[in-house]
């Protein structure tokens, strides 16, 4: 069987397709996760995608996925596809002036690791970009658990490094990280 | 069924993520290493969006608007695959190119080529129960970039695939066979030699619809393959 198809850049003009909420296409996907009967603490995820320079991106679009808040994947691939709440699990921002964003979803709950105990709660990202010709792939987990310290994965990352996986409790459920592309305090990405 | 998911198929396939002729990628590289990530259960699954997304027209680009986009009108269709050849059915695939003059409707291009009233350039299909997937369209035209001097992009159309899992989802173009552009774009180039012509569709006579429009067949395999090795096809 011949190979995977490359990966190419989602380029500059993504968003009248993939995030059209300024054009006239329906949206398929939302930053906000939640919705009428989906159990769990609403919370807000907000930050920044920055460059090398330090500068805004305000041309990425970075996707969160994620279980609910039981820890339960019953609405993915690997469930039946659906939860009883409706819970997609799947939200999908584009960045825009100074490379912001921001998502309104429900905390995840703790899901099974590669080594049978379970993770500390933490989304899924995938970035997209123009000047990205691959996406990356990085996890956001929760300064305010206590389970952190115990995650295998948080674990594989050197103890200097994890603060930029680790969005900060700025609030009441509001949590804010910014998303380094490259440079000083570089956010970790992950080989997939 | 569960898939594996071999870091392999990922290296050998895609561009790295710094790729020094796409000058963009100077700034928006990690330069520290990549961490190897153990897949757990977060990564083995993905979301499930299938035909209650995709409305009427969505596979049909020519039909969005009161009247007929301006360029030749294509037929684009294959399947969707994993790494063992499988079908990847009922997975939503999202698509956007230029008009046939080569503009996109996205309100940063200002390139001076014409805007089409009767084309947008955005579209949706998701594959039937045999991974195949089919939408029309109208072929887009090249157009210039600033990255080195007379820098003009190939023909193509942007696709945006989930399949399975979270590890599974993927990003690409789809180019046309014989375009005289290839050796001269970098997005292509930076791609392994050996996998870059996995991104060009074939025109296909038997999709070619009589005297109505041109038919283009791309396959897509996803990463993906099952835990125990096939032994041979
Ligand atoms: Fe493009």
């Amino acid at each position: 069987m011949s190979g995977v198809t490359p990966s190419q850049t989602v380029g500059p003009y993504f968003a009248y397709a993939l995030t059209p909420s300024r054009y006239p296409l329906h949206e398929i996907f939302s930053t906000d996760l939640t919705g009428p009967g989906i159990e769990g603490t609403k919370i807000t995820l907000t930050g920044r995608v920055l460059d090398g320079d330090g500068v805004g991106v305000t041309d990425a679009m970075i996707e969160i996925w994620q279980a609910d808040a039981k820890g339960s994947l019953e609405h993915s691939t690997l469930g039946s596809g659906k939860s009883n709440s409706g819970f997609k699990g799947f939200g999908r921002c584009e960045t825009l002036a100074e490379g912001a964003y921001a998502f309104t979803t429900v905390k995840p709950g703790r899901v099974p690791g590669a080594d049978g105990k379970l993770q500390a709660p933490h989304l899924g990202v995938t970035l997209f970009s123009r000047g990205m010709l691959t996406h990356l792939f990085t996890r956001v987990y929760f300064e305010d658990e206590a389970a952190n310290a115990e995650d295998q994965i948080l674990n594989l990352v050197p103890a200097e490094r994890r603060p930029t996986i680790i969005a900060k409790k700025v609030g009441d459920n509001a949590y804010q990280l910014d998303i380094r592309i490259q440079g000083g305090d570089e956010t970790v990405f992950f080989h997939a | 069924m569960s898939l594996i998911y071999p870091h392999e198929s990922f290296f050998e396939a895609h561009p790295k993520h710094d790729s020094p002729t796409y000058r963009s990628t100077a700034k928006r590289h990690p330069k520290q290493p990549l961490i190897i990530l153990p897949h757990t259960m977060t990564e083995l699954s993905g979301p499930v969006y299938g035909h209650e997304v995709v409305q009427e027209f969505d596979n049909d680009l020519t039909r969005q608007h009161a009247g007929e986009p301006q360029g030749e009108r294509i037929i684009v269709q294959g399947r969707v695959l994993d790494e063992d050849g499988r079908p990847v059915p009922n997975t939503l695939i999202e698509v956007w190119q230029a008009n046939a003059a080569g503009r996109y409707v996205h309100v940063v291009d200002d390139h001076p080529a014409p805007l089409d009233p009767n084309f947008s350039g955005a579209g949706r299909v998701v594959t039937d129960e045999n991974g195949r997937y089919r939408f029309t369209s109208i072929k887009p035209g090249p157009y210039p970039w600033r990255n080195h001097h007379n820098a003009w992009r190939p023909a193509h159309i942007h696709l945006s695939l989930f399949g399975p899992s979270f590890l599974s989802r993927v990003v690409t173009q789809m180019y046309f066979e014989g375009d005289p552009l290839f050796p001269y774009d970098p997005i292509m180039n930076e791609v392994p030699e050996h996998a870059r012509h996995r991104l060009i569709s074939k025109f296909d006579l038997d999709v070619t619809e009589p005297e109505w429009a041109l038919g283009y067949t791309f396959d897509i395999v996803l990463r993906g393959k099952n835990e125990t090795p096939m032994e041979t096809k």
